[in-house]
């Protein structure tokens, strides 16, 4: 459909969970009474002025929201063109922006009466902040992770199993963050009775894309308030990195009808968007399929298996991304591009450099499109990009990467 | 009538319960699995289910998620699946072949073109277990209407309130998930099976068939005792993963198929 026939891109998904082609419910039967009763109570909850009341009393006390916005002065020096602010969501309790969407969902859990809350995590950062609110509601929590992911992630796991979750490493497939959602599934399939999936991101069976997006997009109407404080108007540009996408999901939705706002999500590129498919930019090098439970682009082989991703950062290695914006990128309603492992290392480190921020290197990769693109655009121009994760859990990989040897007492340069 | 529909006919007559068996296609490898599945109609199989492979088979157990992968890494794709039934055909036109697996390689083939391909190879029905009845319109509706049988699942959790939505569009036979979980859980109980047959019988009169959980010749007699068949796939696929002879293997299918024949 042609974008100007469409009045607003704010009305997905349909009845049946879907974004135009994608999204929809592909699961087995044992799982679909589960997520028709999760959207009925999902429906309700929406519209209930004490649900939203318990969300925001705990993103305020509990999260410190709203995170900050934040503009980059010597960022934006040092890049010579377009006015970079950074949306300070790394800045949440817990690191980054996942918790705002786990509180949703375990609120909602508690109110369906259910008492085990199981989830995948990539990178550790949903595992960690469904550990923390589980903890502080006191509910059993399971987290699975790829065993390649509990390997290069092992500050997380350390954290999840403090807050008093059970972390099950998964060694399936290649370990990553899909195998994770896999078992999960598995666990879900079995458990029925009493325990809710939290899912992390903008994926899944209907409801889950829209539930999410709706929980993270907090993160842009905050946005959006903050620069019409701050500038009196709305950015030019908004940019987020995109592994599931609910990071960018939740800065985008908001602005879906302003027109005049240009958006852009990264994805992670590995070494490069090639044939040999060593990287996870599936909407740039992947094609529609069905996946744990939605439509939307993959990356497969021309039989329809699914291709492991690669990419630096765990938290971007899933060779999906959530259907909304599989349906986005169809429409042109917004841009996608992959950045590469070693184009976010150098973002990562311009960061940590010129504004005192040490990313996650999730964010280092919309942060390595926006030192693309900044310098070629006027000094007017507003940028808006969503640093959604802090880097601590990601020093060691970094250190690795660049030969940095951190096993010694003191930590010593081996180059 | 498919093949299902007359082999169900069949075993009425004959008052036999029906005994199906499922394999993973290309497992360990294409000519091993061909030799098994080839063996299965002389070992008492009444229904050949035979396993696509997935890369990710959300809703099996590790045994048939190692049978998928081991088969993957042998080169097994969709096309020589399709050869598997088309070699049994030239053998045998009589045992039913349903083909169970995921949408994605079906999606990604395109689904027309699947079905004309799999309707000329000698497939009968289809369980593609991540395709509730919300999504009929995908795979289900294309597949009856080109003559092709599309077999439910249901489950546990499948209520009152949602068996007629779960029914409506099933045809060959229902296929009981007796446990909730993966294939290969812990076995079901014939007592517990019982009413949740005759409440799904109840509502339809297509054969309803007792699956995940049934690993010995005792058990399949009595789940097939309270149903009108019983399955039997990752106790089969455990012993092929083993790597043990075909002829072993057979063995072990025969004396499932005489406990299920007994009930």
């Amino acid at each position: 459909m042609p974008e100007d026939l469409i009045n607003s891109f704010m009305t997905g998904p349909d009845e049946k969970g879907r974004f135009g082609d994608f999204g929809g419910r592909f699961v087995s039967e044992t799982l679909m009474p589960l997520i028709l009763e999760l959207e009925e109570q999902y429906e309700h909850a929406k519209t209930d002025d004490a649900f939203w009341a318990e969300m925001h009393d705990l993103w305020t006390h509990y999260v410190g929201r709203p995170s900050p916005l934040y503009f980059a002065e010597r960022l934006t020096e040092h890049l010579g063109g377009a006015k970079i602010y950074l949306k300070r969501d790394e800045l949440n309790h817990t690191g980054a922006h996942k918790i705002n969407n786990v509180l949703g969902q375990i609120i909602l859990a508690r109110r369906m009466g259910k008492t085990r809350i199981i989830a995948e995590t990539g990178a550790g950062q949903h595992g960690v902040a469904t550990a923390t609110v589980c903890a502080k509601f006191g509910l059993k929590c399971v987290v699975y992770m790829g065993a390649h992911d509990v390997e290069r992630q092992a500050p997380n796991v350390f954290r999840m199993k403090l807050l008093g979750a059970e972390v099950i490493p998964v060694t399936s497939g290649r370990g990553t963050l899909k195998d994770a959602m896999n078992d999960a599934l598995r666990d879900w399939v079995t458990n029925v009775r009493d325990t809710f999936y939290c899912i992390g991101t903008v994926a899944g069976p209907h409801p889950y894309p829209a539930m999410v997006r709706d929980f993270q997009a907090i993160i842009g109407k905050e946005a959006k308030e903050q620069m019409q404080a701050a500038e009196g108007r709305l950015p030019d540009t908004i940019i987020a990195a995109i592994g599931g996408g609910s990071n960018a999901m939740g800065l985008f939705f908001p602005f879906l009808d302003d027109k005049e706002v240009n958006i852009i999500g990264v994805e992670a590129g590995g070494k490069g968007v090639n044939a040999k498919m060593e990287h996870c930019a599936s909407l740039t090098g992947g094609r529609p399929g069905v996946l744990h439970g939605n439509r939307t682009y993959l990356l497969q082989d021309d039989d329809g298996q699914i291709l492991e991703g690669y990419s630096i950062s765990a938290g971007l290695d899933y060779p999906g991304i959530g259907p909304e914006h599989s349906w986005l990128n169809d429409i042109g309603r917004a841009q996608y591009v992959s950045i590469t492992d070693k184009e976010a290392l150098e973002a990562f480190q311009l960061c940590c450099t010129t504004e005192g921020i040490i990313p996650a290197l999730e964010p280092s990769h919309a942060l390595a499109h926006v030192m693309k693109i900044a310098p070629e655009l006027p000094a007017d121009h507003i940028i808006c990009m969503n640093m959604c994760g802090r880097g601590d859990k990601d020093i060691f990989t970094v250190a690795r990467h660049l030969g940095f040897d951190m096993t010694g007492p003191e930590g010593r340069n081996v180059e | 009538m498919t093949r299902i529909d007359a082999k169900f006919a069949d075993l009425a007559a004959k008052g036999q319960k029906a005994f199906v068996a499922y394999v993973m296609a290309g497992d360990p490898n294409y000519d091993t699995s061909l030799q098994i599945v080839k063996g299965l109609p002389d070992a008492g199989v009444d229904i050949i289910e035979l396993g696509l492979p997935f890369t990710d088979p959300m809703a099996d157990g590790s045994t048939i998620q190692l049978a998928g992968q081991r088969a993957l890494e042998g080169g097994m794709t969709l096309d020589q699946t399709l050869q598997i039934a088309r070699e049994l055909r030239k053998e045998d036109d009589t045992t039913p072949i349903v083909m169970m697996g995921y949408y994605n390689p079906i999606y990604s083939r395109g689904v027309d073109t699947f079905l004309a391909q799999a309707k000329e190879a000698g497939i009968d029905g289809l369980i593609i277990v991540d395709l509730p009845p919300e999504e009929d319109d995908e795979l289900c509706i294309p597949a009856q209407n080109a003559g092709l049988n599309f077999i439910r699942l249901a489950t546990p959790t499948t209520d009152e309130k949602r068996l007629p939505k779960v029914l409506q569009n099933t045809s060959g036979f229902v296929y009981y998930v007796s446990v909730t979980g993966t294939t290969g859980a812990a076995a079901a109980q014939a007592a517990d099976v019982a009413p949740e047959v005759a409440r799904i019988k109840a509502s339809t009169d297509l054969p309803v068939i007792v699956g995940f959980g049934v690993r010995d010749p005792q058990t399949a007699e009595d789940i097939a005792g309270v149903a009108d068949g019983t399955v039997v796939g990752s106790a089969i696929v455990e012993k092929i993963g083993k790597g043990e002879a075909v002829a072993d293997v057979l063995a072990f299918v025969k004396t499932l198929a005489d406990g299920a024949h007994r009930a």
